[in-house]
C-alpha cells in the first residue's frame, strides 16, 4: 500500500472482518482468469487438464496448511457453506443412530443458524456456555457428549475475540464417545499452527478471505481415515467427491491454495510481528487511558486480534471519532438489531460494557506506524467523549452506576 | 453508516457539554436513558426570574445521532418560556437531523430528557415556593 493511499483511506484495522488480497495471491490467480479457462472437469483435452492441475496443487496447498491429505479437502465457497455442509450432513448422514449435536453459544452465526435449523428439524442441541475468557470448560463439554451425539461444533478461534479453544482435548473427549469433531477454523488458518491428526479434528472449515486470499472460496476438511461421511448438500455433477456438487473456480481455488502456502511459510515470522504490533498498541493505550478492559483471554489468543471495552463511551459513538481508523463495534447500534454483541454478552460481559467495546485486528499490512497513529487517535477521541459522557462524569464523582434505577427503554 | 451532515456536525463541534449546578434552585436536571441500552443523556436548564430558560447544558453517553439530538435541543431551548420547550417534539428533532428510522429512538430520548429537565425544576421551585410562603 502507498503513502497515497494511505492519506486518502482509514488505516485498516479490521483483520478479523476480512483481509485484502495478497499481491502474490493475484499473481497466482491471474492466468485463471485468462488463459488457463479450462473446465477442471473436462477430462478430454489441454485445457481441462491444466486448469485441474492447479486445482489439485490448491487443493495440496490447503490439505498441507492443516497436516491433512489432499484427498480430505473439498473446495467450498467459503467458510459458511463449510460450517453448513459440515454440521448437517454429518448430522443428517448419522440421525437413525445420533440425533445429538453439540455446540457452544459464541460460535460463529452461520453455526448457530444452522443448529437451528437443525432443531427445528427435530435434532437436539446442547448450546455450551462459556467461561468469563471466552473459553468453554472441558468438563461441562465431556457432560454434554453422549453416545446420542453426531458431531461437536466448537471454533478453533472465535472472530471476535480471537480466543483460542482447547482444540486437541476437545477432540479426544469427542471421540471417547464416538461423535466426531468439527472446528470452524476460518479465523485460526495461517494464524496459529493446526494439524487434523495431532488435534483430533474430524472436519475442518477454511475461509479464503480471512487468509488474504480471495472471497467467495473455502474449503472443508472430511477425513477419511477414519472415514466421515455426510449428506450432500449441493446436488449435481458429483464433484469434489460427491459431497459437493457444481464447477470449480479455478482462480479462486488457486488463489486460496497459494494463501494457504504463504501463510504456512510465512506465519512463524509473521506471529511474532503481530504479536509485537498488539503489544506495543494495548501497552500504550493502558498506560494512557484508565478504566479499558480487554475482552477474552490475553494468552490463548491469535496475535492479531485486540477487544477492547472503553468504558463510559459509546462504542458507535467511539466509531464516528476515529473516523482514520477501520474498525468494528461490539455496540448494538452498528447493527440493525439494537443488541449488543451476544459473544461479549456469553462471556459475562455487562450489556453497558458491552456498548463500548471495539475490535481491533492487526494483520499482514499493518506498521509500527498505523499502530501508533491509531492509539493518538483512540486516545484522543475517548478523553473527548468521556468528557462528554455522563456516566464518566458520575464514576468521576463516586457515583455508583449500578445504584441507579434506569428507566429501560 | 453514512451519517447526515448535521448529525456530524453536532458531533464533532457539540453545543453547551457541560454541567449546571444540579443543586441550585433555578436549575433543572433530566437524566434519561439507561447504560445497558447504550444510551444515557442529561439535559440541564437554568431559568431566569423571568421565566425564561436562559442557558442549557447536556452530556450524553451514547452514539453520534444521541449526542446530535441532545445538542440540538440545548441551542433550541434557550430563551423558550418552559411551556414552549415542552412543546418540542422528537419528530422536529429526527426531521431537523435526517435521523434514519433505527435512530428515531435517539430524538425520542432528547425530548424525553427536556421534559424531565423542565419536571425537575417544577417539582424544586414549588417546593421553594412553599418554603418562601
Amino acid at each position: 500500500m502507498n503513502t497515497m493511499l494511505r492519506n486518502s483511506q482509514p488505516i485498516y484495522l479490521d483483520y478479523q472482518a476480512t483481509t485484502p488480497l495478497d499481491p502474490r495471491v493475484l499473481e497466482a490467480m491471474m492466468p485463471y482468469f485468462t488463459s488457463k479457462f479450462g473446465n477442471p472437469h473436462s477430462r478430454s483435452h489441454a485445457y481441462g487438464w491444466e486448469s485441474e492441475e492447479g486445482v489439485e496443487k490448491a487443493r495440496a496447498q490447503v490439505g498441507s496448511i492443516i497436516g491433512a491429505d489432499e484427498k480430505e479437502v473439498i473446495f467450498t465457497s467459503g467458510a459458511t457453506e463449510s460450517n453448513n455442509l459440515a454440521i448437517k450432513g454429518v448430522a443428517e448422514f448419522y440421525k437413525d443412530k445420533r440425533d445429538h449435536i453439540v455446540t457452544a453459544v459464541t460460535e460463529h452465526k452461520c453455526v448457530l443458524d444452522t443448529c437451528r435449523h437443525l432443531e427445528q428439524k427435530g435434532f437436539k442441541v446442547t448450546y455450551l456456555p462459556v467461561q468469563q475468557n471466552g473459553l468453554i470448560d472441558l468438563e461441562q463439554l465431556r457432560a454434554a457428549v453422549t453416545d446420542k451425539t453426531s458431531i461437536v461444533s466448537i471454533m478453533a478461534v472465535n472472530n471476535e475475540i480471537g480466543v483460542v479453544q482447547p482444540l486437541k482435548e476437545i477432540g479426544e473427549i469427542c471421540h471417547a464417545k464416538g461423535a466426531f469433531f468439527h472446528t470452524d477454523a476460518a479465523q485460526a488458518v495461517g494464524k496459529i499452527d493446526i494439524d487434523v491428526n495431532a488435534m483430533n479434528i474430524d472436519l475442518l472449515s477454511i475461509s479464503g478471505h480471512k487468509i488474504y486470499g480471495p472471497k467467495g472460496i473455502g474449503a472443508l476438511y472430511v477425513r477419511r481415515r477414519p472415514r466421515v461421511r455426510l449428506v450432500a448438500q449441493i446436488n449435481g455433477g458429483g464433484q469434489e467427491r460427491g459431497m459437493r456438487s457444481g464447477t470449480l473456480a479455478p482462480a479462486l481455488c488457486v488463489g486460496l491454495g497459494e494463501a494457504c502456502a504463504i501463510a504456512q511459510k510465512e506465519m512463524p515470522v509473521e506471529a511474532v510481528r503481530l504479536r509485537k504490533l498488539r503489544d506495543r498498541f494495548l501497552t500504550a493505550i493502558k498506560a494512557r487511558l484508565p478504566e479499558v478492559f480487554l475482552n477474552g483471554d490475553l494468552d490463548s489468543r491469535i496475535p492479531g486480534n485486540l477487544n477492547i471495552s472503553f468504558a463510559y463511551v459509546e462504542g458507535e459513538s467511539l466509531m464516528m471519532g476515529i473516523k482514520r481508523l477501520a474498525v468494528s463495534s461490539g455496540s448494538a447500534c452498528t447493527s440493525a438489531s439494537l443488541e449488543p454483541s451476544y459473544v461479549l454478552r456469553a462471556l459475562g460481559v455487562e450489556e453497558e460494557m458491552a456498548h463500548t467495546s471495539l475490535r481491533i485486528g492487526f494483520g499482514r499490512f499493518t506498521t509500527e506506524e498505523e499502530v501508533d497513529i491509531a492509539v493518538e487517535e483512540i486516545v484522543r477521541h475517548v478523553t473527548k467523549l468521556r468528557d462528554m459522557s455522563p456516566l464518566w462524569e458520575m464514576a468521576q464523582a463516586g457515583v455508583d452506576i449500578k445504584s441507579i434505577n434506569w428507566a429501560a427503554h | 453508516m453514512a451519517y447526515n451532515d448535521k448529525v456530524i456536525d453536532h458531533y464533532e463541534h457539540p453545543r453547551n457539554v457541560g454541567s449546571l449546578d444540579k443543586d441550585s434552585s433555578d436549575v433543572g436536571t433530566g437524566l434519561v436513558g439507561a447504560p445497558a441500552c447504550g444510551d444515557v443523556m442529561k439535559l440541564q436548564i437554568k431559568v431566569g426570574a423571568d421565566g425564561l430558560i436562559q442557558d442549557a447544558k447536556f452530556k450524553t453517553f451514547g452514539c453520534g445521532s444521541a449526542i446530535a439530538s441532545s445538542s440540538l435541543v440545548t441551542e433550541w431551548v434557550k430563551g423558550k418560556t418552559l411551556d414552549e420547550a415542552e412543546k418540542i417534539r422528537n419528530t422536529e428533532i429526527a426531521k431537523h437531523l435526517a435521523l434514519p428510522p433505527v435512530k428515531i429512538h435517539c430524538s425520542v430520548l432528547a425530548e424525553d430528557a427536556i421534559k424531565a429537565a423542565i419536571a425537575d425544576y417544577r417539582a424544586k421551585s414549588g417546593k421553594d415556593e412553599k418554603v418562601a410562603s
